[in-house]
């Protein structure tokens, strides 16, 4: 088949003025070994591509279905709070709800995952989650900053936040004494700190937009806020009359659930040791590649159980998910076979291991960066 | 019967209201509802396929019993019409084709098999009654005005009959008796579409003059051929004061609006046509035109990515990576086929959701920018 355009390849994300090569990844392979490890990844991308069918529809309908049962069967029982034990059942099934709402669903949904199904209601341009923060802010921070530089310092702004030193290369200042203190706290209230994070204060504390602007641009994102705090923390309640307070609490346990999972998953995802980041020169003028094996270097899994991997969203597939993140979640299974055998071959290390584990490495680096580096 | 209808417009009412969306929010009714049962949705249009009957000329007829968030359709309109396969849905747009006045509330499309048409073929091989489809609510402005002129010309051409059958049934149902010609063009007696209603329609209407013209097995009338002015002669029509309804292929249509030009009646005559998407994979060079539909422009097919020639035609829409990864510039192309710069593959349904900074149109191509 010809091509009635020379515009075949994939632009870099990061264009350096003059021609010099990035030099991401030399210290693991040559040049043409990277040229082999994108054509590889490239290769196996098209095979899931054209492999994608009623199956991966099933499935996300499925998830789909038993989040919304999990939802309605959560918010009914909070009406009983004269029966504990059923009440705690309410707590618990709105908690896994907005967990598969929030990660399986949403997060994946909005990566563009099922955008080929061509159904509105699973489109990643319309698709919005059960969370403060609304979806189009999230997808350019998370989808375009995020995963196009991901953990380049200076443009992917999920290093730390701007809140915490997760990696040496920040530089140290006694603000980060409070390092263990700021992670803790996020981790409750995580959602607003995601909403925060995607408000982006800082294009108006640089300049970059005047204080009205930002209102402006982020009038939609506080509706949706409001929309959110007004079903769980005022109408749900007064629909249960007397019991305003214990659904009121039911709602709020669930919401904080699913932050301390949320962060404890994501946290796992991009901070336990071994995990590369890296300079913007040193990316600029990447191949595909090299961009590959930037999103591989940067990433880290958390293995478990099928049930596991559900409840994060596949996020403990976090390599996979970096290397292709619009294909369906379900596939990441099977493109991590592929990885740890190209990991193998091409002497990588494919950064995985227990929750307990990884978790225990995010915190130990948290409570060590918080101190300025020994000299 | 009355008040069960009246308590369902009552929930639907309570459904659709705002307090409930406050409820399902962020998402809409229809997310829980459509999990209870696939048709109770309230805002989203679904029909179940009652049957599927083959006319003659290879067209098929598709009854469905839409579900309560469909209202009427007036004679001339269409529906998007969407069916999932292997987890996609696929929509093209169908002309309804029976009468408004049906009484059991279903209605039809009737749909001729396009060689390269995945979903018309879809239509005639594979659809089956009780499959569930995704509609649209009628669409378009080839409707007949509120009060029916006198002197109606209504033009088809082959499988262009049927929104005008739908306005021809719908005018014998409703009673009508002032004069309206038919006039039909197909290839041949084979090639037409509800021929033997016609007939029937011919022999009980006296108000309808029908003519039926077989292009290609003449019939020794004294309009034979192909469309051309002298036709309206012979009938006694002047394009002047004849409204005139037109559908058909685009070289009728075409011909029709030249002999109305002509005459300077451009303003009597409706007129309505379906594109076929022109895909011609091994063309060395760009063809076609890129239409940018929200901004009214139209340009030359350039090949390169469709973001890209938007921005050379001065747009600036939405990006991200522009790598295809981040899906922020998603956006809904109507119609046309275009093909992933990385993967190759082409994707052609209309109404679908494409990254533009990764797609190149491979002929006519039009998207919502």
């Amino acid at each position: 088949m010809s091509l009635a355009t020379d515009h075949n390849m994939a632009p870099a994300p990061l264009v350096a003025e003059d021609d010099r090569r990035a030099t991401i990844g030399l210290e693991y392979m040559t040049y043409e070994d990277l040229e082999e490890f994108g054509r590889e990844l490239d290769e196996l991308r098209q095979e899931i591509l054209d492999d994608l069918g009623q199956e991966d529809a099933d499935y996300i309908r499925r998830v789909i279905k038993v989040q919304r049962g999990l939802e309605v069967a959560g918010r009914g029982l909070l009406y009983f709070p004269f029966i504990p034990p059923l009440w705690l059942l309410g707590v618990g099934s709105l908690s896994l709800s907005k967990i598969l709402d929030n990660m399986e669903i949403g997060h994946n949904v909005m990566h563009g995952q099922y955008d080929w199904m061509n159904d509105p209601s699973l489109n990643s341009k319309r698709y919005e989650w059960d969370i403060v923060d609304p979806a189009s802010n999230w997808q350019y921070q998370h989808n375009f900053l995020h995963h196009t530089y991901t953990n380049i310092h200076g443009k992917d702004r999920d290093i730390g936040y701007g809140l915490l030193r997760i990696d040496e290369d920040q530089e140290w200042s006694p603000y980060y004494l409070g390092n263990p203190l700021y992670a803790f706290v996020l981790m409750f209230i995580f959602e607003y700190g995601v909403m925060l994070h995607d408000l982006d204060v800082d294009r108006a504390k640089e300049g970059h937009e005047t204080w009205a602007e930002f209102r402006e641009r982020n009038r939609p994102a506080l509706r949706k806020a409001g929309r959110q705090l007004a079903k769980d923390y005022l109408i749900f309640p007064a629909l249960s009359g007397p019991f305003f307070l214990s659904t009121l609490a039911g709602n709020a346990i669930a919401n904080v659930t699913r932050n301390v999972w949320a962060f404890c998953v994501i946290f796992c995802g991009h901070f336990p040791a071994d995990v590369e980041t890296f300079q913007q020169q040193d990316a600029e003028n990447e191949t595909r590649g090299q961009w590959y094996l930037r999103q591989l270097l940067g990433s880290a899994n958390i293995s478990g159980s099928k049930l596991f991997h559900l409840m994060t969203g596949n996020l403990s597939h976090q390599i996979e998910h970096h290397i292709f993140p619009d294909i369906p979640s379900r596939r990441y299974p099977q493109v991590a076979e592929k990885v740890r055998d190209m990991c193998e071959r091409y002497g990588l290390k494919y950064n995985t291991g227990p929750l307990s584990r990884q978790l225990g490495s995010v915190a130990k680096k948290i409570v060590k960066l918080a101190l300025p580096p020994r000299k | 019967m009355a008040r069960t209808r009246s308590t369902r417009g009552l929930a639907r009412r309570l459904l659709a209201s705002s307090f409930v969306d406050s409820l399902t929010t962020p998402h809409s009714i229809d997310r829980f509802l459509e999990h209870v049962h696939p048709m109770l949705t309230v805002h989203d249009v679904r029909a179940r396929v009652v049957e599927v009957t083959h006319e003659t000329g290879l067209a098929s007829t598709v009854v469905l019993e839409p579900n309560d968030a469909w209202d009427h359709f007036t004679p001339g309109q269409h529906v998007q019409f969407g069916v999932e396969v292997d987890g996609k849905r696929r929509i093209r747009c169908f002309s309804v084709s029976s009468s408004a006045y049906r009484d059991d509330g279903r209605f039809s499309v009737t749909v001729k098999v396009h060689p390269d048409g995945y979903v018309s073929q879809f239509l005639r091989h594979e659809l089956r009654a009780g499959t569930l489809v995704h509609l649209s609510r009628a669409e378009g402005e080839f409707v007949l005005p509120a009060t029916v002129p006198d002197d109606l010309l209504l033009i088809s051409g082959g499988s262009g009959v049927t929104p005008v059958m739908s306005m021809l049934r719908s005018l014998r149902d409703g009673g009508h008796s002032r004069p309206v010609t038919f006039l039909h063009y197909a290839r041949t007696r084979d090639d037409e579409i509800f021929a033997a209603e016609l007939d029937e329609i011919e022999a009980s209407c006296p108000w309808v003059t029908m003519v039926r013209v077989y292009t290609r097995t003449p019939r020794g009338q004294d309009i034979e051929g192909r469309f051309n002015v002298d036709h309206l002669k012979h009938l006694g029509h002047d394009p002047a004061d004849t409204p005139t309804y037109v559908c058909g292929p685009a070289g009728l249509i075409a011909v029709v609006r030249d002999a109305y030009d002509e005459a300077g009646a451009a303003e009597r005559l409706q007129l309505e046509y379906f594109k076929v998407p022109t895909i011609d994979l091994d063309a060395a060079d760009a063809t076609g035109t890129l239409t940018l539909d929200d901004s009214n422009q139209e340009v030359d097919n350039s090949g390169n990515t469709i973001l890209e020639q938007a921005e050379a035609a001065g747009l600036t829409p939405e990006f991200g990576c522009r790598m295809g990864i981040c899906h922020k510039c998603t956006t809904r192309k109507k119609f046309g086929a275009v093909r992933n710069v990385i993967s190759g593959e082409v994707r052609a349904d209309t109404d679908e959701e494409i990254t533009i900074c990764n797609n190149v149109p491979v002929g006519d191509v039009s998207v919502a920018l």
